[in-house]
């Protein structure tokens, strides 16, 4: 319905501040560095926080007394906690996340190796699911918007909750069993070919794919209310031009802020769907450190997650000061 | 259960998609009770003689490794699966309910502001990777997993009932307590604790969903349950070893977690939906309530009987706007809504045209209603609806569509959210030119800012580039006076148009309205609340009250209004013998509520001449006998007032 409320308070002139730009970088690296700390810290802390001795833990109950009081040597863990953090520390700086337990060879070795391959699945499964959802969240919002479309409207939101809510892994199962399997159109493990990429993206894609859709979609169907689309109709631009070209962009900006949780949790999906197909990144690695308990593996593994998933949120409020300035002025 | 909330959820029960969900819910807890009871023999049956086999008549879902029933397993393992989640949401809402209210107990404090960081900076990380950290801590088996799964969701629900508590603190019956000297604790479980518990029952059996799937996961790692025990996700595991042989061994315990964990979430969200519950997720179902389509968005309706005669005169040749039996309607809760009920007027070429009432009265659906641009849901009803030539009732062809954005003009009440704020100025009005003009961009930057100049925007050029929100409230409806004038306007629609702004520019505006109108002849219709405002810049006043025209009068001729709304309207405007002190003049009662108009004169509650007749006949719309030019809608037209209701407004405004 349209406002015909008289005479709100005249709205005040808001004039460029000195430096936005400026306190909204020192925000942001600020509330980066707290979380970083912890993010460190947690990390460090894990294997202190194991009940009894990690080491004896890894090593089982028959391990020789002397090996273990080795190992505990090795691992500095018989050294005062803070001096323990300070070379935690120090070694994160210059690049030693130390030794496996169960292969001797050095952690940031092995990270080095796993990771090309998790970051490929997660940010090719980030972009198929942006460039599904964006056109169909689209679509839906200009079919669904106010006094359309009750029906699509309902077979949307609960088909793309349905959907959100198979987990990754599950997704993966199910496609090896149809197409890896069943029909044996693509491979349903390992990274050697193209092909091998198809099912692993889908199944990590699917679930964000379905929820940026329907906040694209809810974005949509609020922005094709506001004053300014109207503007739009009042100029009597094609249809087209009204939804893509004034419509899309502010309901991209707001979906963008719930886009970053998802690039987020899709780092962390890619543990799961790794295991599913047999992918040689950190996710299967990292499952397999626990399972042998090689503590310093895991450790590294969860930081390079933790500060993956870190990256991605700033990045995400980086890209959306960048296209929508006043949420930088807003937040003051 | 008071009736109230026994109505809630029945609403909650109605749509089918909750019932299903219902159901399956029922069916999985009673899998989780009667299951081991009923098929745990066949579960623990090895058959050395028949391992990995695919599905048959005995084992529907094929064996295992042991040669043990798949169908029997997954039916045993629902009772541990669900047993496990529900352990692990008991974990997570304890946990949350205590940092969650940690800052409320503990105050404004450095404790209370340090649980609150830490929780902030928790729910950034997946629950996938808490949960990891936590496996890693507790160790590989089935009390690791649920107390991992458990801590990984503590920080979700902490921040919602943190959200929930601040929101409960703020209101009255706490702070009374808080005044009668009651103490946090008390007060959080006797008054805050009762007044959240709704969303929290809500978001966990979300979170129930979320912990069995969150859990299967953990399993299907083999981080989870270990073997001999087997829950869903173990068997998954089992299964997925195996998905060349038996790729049922798989896909049977994977469809028995989706299924249980689609129960949980489905119900917990279609019971937030129903009952308006703030939930965990990022939007509720989307399930509407009640069913049929009322509305023809966007289309019209054929005149009725009632308008035939309307039909008949064919206005003059110079009429920009033509407009009879307008009508417009909503879908209200009981029944349609009409805030316009049969309007006819004309604005001819070069002439300024006022409509004022109150908020309410329909104006500015009018003035959408006569432009097109209602939203969706309105229904528009008209005998006659011609602007510049195009029928409106019609759809638009390409070509009326360029006459349209070339010849109207359109300016809103709200210069802030009226232009988009993704876009340069400069952009936003030399679209016009691309897309009805046929200019290159070049071209039309150049006109752009040629108009930005022409509505007296100092350096368009620099302007042109910048975004709306650099500019003020007054440049803002300036630049959008200016998008009007990228064409040849012949008519400009003015909603408000000066409502929005600053005092000391509201003159700046209507005076560049009245120079456009001046230099060019053109047409306005100019909506407001102000009766000062259209008197001073129109030709013609249209008053309206409760979506009819009552009043179409000269404004040279306000002071000698017949209708003793119109009357009310001028004397209510303080003038320079009004003393300031006194508070400003209003007429009294209130406006008619679209959804609700009484029979007869819509305006006899408030009317000091209303009488029998005008309770019950609403007088029509006619011209007035000695002067053609005006009309009148009222049994009482131009008689004096009462001497007591003169006295009364003659007190508000002398
Ligand atoms: S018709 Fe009667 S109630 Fe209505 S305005 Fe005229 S005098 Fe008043």
């Amino acid at each position: 319905m349209t406002a015909t409320v008289n005479a709100p308070p005249p709205p005040t002139d808001r004039r460029r501040e000195p430096s936005p730009w400026l306190r909204f970088g020192a925000r942001r690296v600020g509330r980066l560095l707290v979380s970083l700390f912890v993010l460190v810290t947690a990390s460090f802390a894990m294997i202190h926080l194991i009940p009894g001795d990690p080491v004896r833990g890894a090593l089982g109950p028959t391990a020789p007394a002397e090996l273990v009081a080795a190992r505990r040597q090795a691992l500095g863990l018989d050294d005062p906690l803070l001096t323990q953090y300070l070379r935690y520390l120090e070694g994160l700086f210059t690049g030693d996340l130390g030794t496996s337990l169960s292969s001797q060879l050095p952690v940031s070795g092995i990270v080095a190796q796993r990771l090309p391959a998790t970051l490929e699945l997660a940010v090719l499964a980030f972009l198929a699911a942006v460039a599904v959802a964006i056109p169909l969240g689209v679509a839906m919002g200009v079919l669904t918007r106010r006094g359309h479309g009750r029906r699509t409207e309902l077979a949307f939101t609960t088909g793309s909750i349905v959907v959100a809510t198979v987990p990754d892994f599950l997704i993966g199962v199910g496609l090896v069993s149809v197409f890896g399997v069943g029909l044996g159109w693509l491979p349903g493990a390992g990274n050697d070919t193209p092909a091998a990429y198809v099912l692993p993206v889908i199944a990590l894609a699917v679930g964000p794919a379905a929820i940026l859709a329907r906040i694209v979609r809810v974005e949509m169907v609020a922005v094709l209310e506001a004053d300014y689309v109207r503007t739009a109709r009042a100029k009597r631009l094609p249809a087209r031009t009204v939804y893509l070209g004034h419509a899309l962009p502010n309901a991209v900006t707001a979906a963008l802020t719930l886009g970053g949780l998802l690039l987020g949790s899709m780092v962390a999906g890619t543990v799961l769907v790794e295991n599913v197909f047999a992918w040689p990144g950190l996710g299967s690695t990292i499952v397999q450190s626990i399972l042998t308990k090689d503590y310093p593996v895991v450790q590294a593994i969860v930081l390079v997650y933790g500060l993956g998933v870190l990256l991605a949120n700033t990045a995400v409020d980086v890209a959306l000061a960048l296209l929508d300035p006043r949420s930088t002025i807003r937040e003051d | 259960m008071p009736p109230a909330s026994t109505r809630r959820w029945s609403r909650v029960a109605r749509t089918p998609l909750a019932l299903v969900a219902i159901a399956l819910l029922v069916v999985v807890a009673a899998l989780a009770v009667l299951g081991p009871v009923l098929w745990g023999a066949d579960a623990e049956a090895v058959d050395t003689g028949n391992i990995l086999a695919g599905p048959s008549a005995r084992h529907w879902a094929g064996t295992d490794n042991l040669g043990r029933d798949i169908a029997a397993r997954v039916l045993v393992a629902s009772r541990l699966s669900v047993v496990l989640a529900l352990l692990a949401v008991a974990i997570a809402v304890v946990v949350g309910l205590l940092l969650g209210t940690a800052p409320f107990l503990l105050g404004r404090g450095r404790a209370g502001r340090l649980v609150t960081a830490a929780v902030n900076i928790a729910v950034a990380f997946p629950g996938m990777l808490l949960a990891l950290f936590f496996a890693v801590v507790f160790g590989v088996g089935a009390t690791g997993a649920v107390m991992a799964i458990g801590l990984a969701g503590a920080p979700g629900f902490a921040r919602l009932v943190q959200t929930l508590v601040s929101g409960v603190a703020a209101r009255d019956f706490v702070a009374a307590a808080r005044v009668a000297g009651v103490g946090r604790g008390r007060i959080l479980v006797r008054h805050v604790l009762p007044n959240i518990a709704e969303p929290l029952v809500v978001n966990a059996t979300i979170g129930a969903g979320t912990a069995l799937l969150s859990f299967a996961g953990l399993s299907f790692l083999g981080l989870g349950v270990q073997s001999p025990s087997f829950d869903w996700g173990r068997l998954l595991y089992d299964g997925a070893s195996a998905l060349y042989l038996n790729p049922a061994a798989a896909l049977v315990p994977g469809a028995a977690v989706l299924l249980a964990g689609l129960a949980f979430n489905l119900v917990g969200e279609s019971v937030a939906k129903g009952l308006g519950v703030e939930g965990l997720g990022i939007e509720g179902l989307g399930v509407p309530v009640g069913s049929g389509r009322w509305v023809l968005p966007g289309r019209t309706a054929a005149p009725g009987p009632a308008h035939a005669a309307a039909d008949a005169p064919d206005p003059a040749d110079d009429v920009v706007l033509g407009v009879r039996d307008l009508a417009v309607s909503f879908r209200g809760p009981s029944g349609p809504v009409r805030p316009v009920r049969g309007v006819s007027f004309d604005v001819h070429r070069g002439e300024s045209v006022g409509i004022v009432g109150e908020s309410g009265c329909g104006k500015s659906l009018t003035a959408l209603a006569v432009t097109r641009l209602l939203d969706d849901d309105a229904r528009l009803e008209a005998s006659r609806l011609h602007l510049l030539g195009t029928d409106l009732r019609a759809p638009q062809a390409t070509a009326d569509r360029r006459k349209l954005g070339t010849e109207l003009a359109v300016v809103f009440q709200d210069p802030m959210t009226s232009l988009n704020p993704a876009r340069r100025i400069g952009a936003q009005l030399a679209e016009v030119a691309t897309h009805h003009q046929g200019m290159t961009r070049r071209e039309a930057a150049a006109r752009a800012v040629d108009r930005l100049d022409a509505v007296r925007i100092p350096d368009p050029g620099e302007r042109a580039r910048q975004y709306p929100h650099e500019f003020s409230g007054g440049m803002r409806q300036r630049a959008m006076i200016g998008m009007g004038l990228m064409g040849t306007p012949a008519l400009i629609v003015a909603d408000e148009p000066t409502t929005a702004l600053d005092v000391t520019v509201q003159r700046q505006v209507l005076d560049l309205l009245s120079a456009v109108r001046d230099s060019d002849a053109v047409a306005l219709l100019l909506i407001s609340h102000d009766v000062a405002v259209v008197g001073e810049v129109c030709d013609r006043v249209l008053v309206m009250y409760a979506g009819r025209i009552v009043e179409d009068l000269p404004a040279a001729e306000l002071a000698t209004a017949r209708h003793p709304y119109t009357r009310a309207l001028v004397d209510a405007v303080p003038d320079m013998d009004t003393d300031l002190d006194e508070p400003l003049a209003t007429i009294p009662g209130r406006p008619v509520d679209p959804a609700d108009v009484p029979a007869g004169c819509a305006y006899a509650a408030r009317c000091p001449l209303a009488d029998a007749r005008c309770r019950a006949q609403d007088p029509a719309l006619v011209s007035d006998p000695h002067a053609p030019a005006r009309r009148v809608a009222c049994w009482h037209a131009g008689e004096p007032l009462p001497a007591e209701r003169a006295v009364d407004l003659l007190v508000e405004s002398p």
